[in-house]
């Protein structure tokens, strides 16, 4: 049974819909991503399965129900969303940003083992962990907002446009280390709008336009899929 | 004596209780971006329900040490300010959470003067006085005078903040208060519950208010149930002053202004050549006031231009 399933989900702000009806899943341990263009509806399927947009259909997670939770019980129950733009937290400190990814947990020494860790993976947060976050690179920013995800251990990590405004060099970073999360067994759902990059490191992806899904099916599939190449591989 | 050395220490003690009081409006400021206007009047309800205590134990055990009946009264008072904060923020502020800003600050208005009368109504229109049952003691210092009492306030003021200081920078509390302030969204999203921070900050704030306005009126001799709207315009003016949403900078607004007000008393009549007395000391807080916000809207800590509501 597949760790998330969603069905029919609609998401919409006011009269407005941006989500019209979607179906997905991802299965435990799986790297899935949702690509499409510029207002296709994917920041708000993300906000919408987090609880941030209002949202309607069915969301199981670990095979309970989402519906009708607030946002700080989806993430207690282990979904972690890196939001587009990042959302650190500016005026508290690199190391107080990880802390707050940890909020959900209470022990103590694994999230001080845990802040050891990211500081592994990025030495360059390391260096700068009494440094107040927004002073922060956008690269280093987008590696804080992702180790501060990983603090909560997350059983769902969901990723809305890690590359967004970064620089080559950078995005290659940032890239790796989601292939390194997905390594270790993490299960991650991708939003990315460079469908190059992101078909690269999934398994599988969903294609989405206005609102709705347009394609399914595995990466590399899709990534051979003429539709698709043209559309959103720039062929 | 020296009126220079004697205003200061008036003005830091009085300085010390506006500084806890704008504790209270820069908290919630810094999470919602409201004036909480009915902060001044959860102070004065700390001073009422105090003195209510008092009163009743003078009454029925007059064999008390003074001091203990004090104490008594302030430890009754925090806990029925930090309900009624409660109260407030949960039926008064929190249904108009996704509303214009502008409704939020009506509400403020309307709960203050709410407040205000039902003071008027269970305490009375007259002053009500502080009892005599506190040690009087004075010291000289520098060729000036300070009492007892005024020394019990600036101590127990530093140490309250000293106190909300640590609890704002070391604790997961005040971590997920400073992190709400910045994005409720984010906080959110890293499972804090921010209704309940919402609150707690709200309850925080009126504790600190109990005890401001239990020393207030000690410190006065007396409470009444409009106390609440000229002692709120002040630690307003010095939250304003500090930088609004900055808790450091309230502290600073408040022993700022106080020494401000005391120092411009005492000179006001020189200044003037005896044209304006002292009893216009109230009018420094609003010249600081608007000087500010001409001049420097941010306050002297605060690095966001408060220009909202
Ligand atoms: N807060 C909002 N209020 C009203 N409409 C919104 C809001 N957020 C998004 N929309 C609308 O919903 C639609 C989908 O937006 P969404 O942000 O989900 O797209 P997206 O696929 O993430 O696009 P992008 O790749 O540019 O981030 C758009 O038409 C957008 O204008
Ligand atoms: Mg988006």
């Amino acid at each position: 049974m597949s760790l998330l399933q969603v069905q029919d989900l609609r998401v919409s702000y006011g009269g407005i819909q941006a989500v019209r009806g979607i179906d997905l899943e991802v299965a435990q341990g799986e790297l899935v991503c949702l690509i499409g263009a510029n207002g296709a509806g994917k920041s708000s399927t993300l906000r919408g399965l987090m609880g941030l947009a209002h949202a309607r259909g069915k969301v199981r997670f670990a095979g309970e129900s989402l519906a009708g939770l607030p946002t700080h019980a989806i993430a207690a129950r282990g979904l972690a969303l890196v939001p587009e733009g990042r959302g650190i937290f500016g005026r508290l400190t690199v190391a107080e940003n990880l802390a707050m990814g940890a909020y959900i947990r209470s022990d103590q020494a694994g999230i001080l083992a845990d802040a050891e860790r990211a500081y592994g993976i990025f030495p360059r947060l390391a260096e700068r962990r009494r440094q107040l976050a927004g002073t922060l690179s956008g690269g280093e920013q987008q590696m804080l907002a992702i180790a501060r995800a990983m603090m909560g251990r997350p059983r769902l990590l969901l990723l809305d446009e890690p590359s967004m405004g970064l620089a080559p060099l950078m995005v290659a970073k940032i890239y790796e280390t989601i292939a390194t999360i997905a390594a270790e067994g993490v299960t991650i759902l991708l939003v990315e709008q460079n469908a190059n990059l992101a078909l690269r490191v999934s398994q599988r992806a969903y294609v989405m336009e206005s609102g709705a899904l347009l394609l399914a099916g595995s990466a590399a599939d899709l990534a051979a899929n003429p539709r698709v190449r043209e559309a959103y591989l720039g062929d | 004596m020296d009126i220079f050395t004697q205003q200061l220490i008036n003005g830091l003690v009085v300085g010390s209780i506006y500084a806890l009081v704008a504790l209270g409006y820069t908290m919630v400021y810094g999470i919602l971006e409201l004036i909480n206007f009915a902060h001044g009047e959860v102070t004065m309800i700390g001073a009422m329900v105090a003195l209510s205590v008092i009163g009743i134990l003078m009454g029925t055990a007059p064999d008390l040490p003074g001091l203990m009946v004090v104490v008594a009264g302030l430890l009754l008072a925090i806990p029925a300010c930090m309900a009624l904060a409660f109260t407030i923020e949960k039926i008064a502020y929190r249904p108009l959470r996704k509303a214009p800003r502008l409704a939020p600050l009506i509400t403020a208005i309307g709960v203050s003067i709410i407040l205000q009368n039902l003071a008027m109504l269970v305490w009375g229109r007259q002053y009500v006085s502080f009892p005599a049952v506190l040690p009087r003691g004075q010291h000289e210092i520098l060729g000036a005078h300070i009492t007892d009492l005024q020394i019990v306030i600036v101590v127990l003021s530093l140490l309250t903040m000293a106190g909300l200081w640590l609890l704002v920078e070391r604790t997961r509390l005040g971590r997920a208060m400073r992190a709400t302030a910045q994005s409720r969204e984010v906080a959110e999203l890293m499972g804090v519950n921010v209704d309940r921070v919402i609150s707690a900050t709200f309850v925080i704030g009126a504790a600190i208010a109990a005890l401001a306005g239990v020393m207030v009126s000690a410190y006065y001799g007396l409470a009444h149930y409009y106390m609440g709207f000229m002692l709120g315009l002040k630690a307003f003016s010095a939250a304003v002053l500090g930088g609004i949403g900055n808790i450091a900078g309230a502290m600073l607004g408040g022993l700022l202004l106080g020494v401000i007000e005391a120092l411009g008393a005492g000179y006001i009549g020189d200044l003037t050549g005896g044209f304006l007395g002292s009893h216009y000391q109230d009018v420094f807080a609003f010249f600081v006031l608007i000087l500010v916000l001409v001049f420097r809207p941010s306050g002297l800590l605060g690095e966001r231009v408060a220009n909202r509501a």
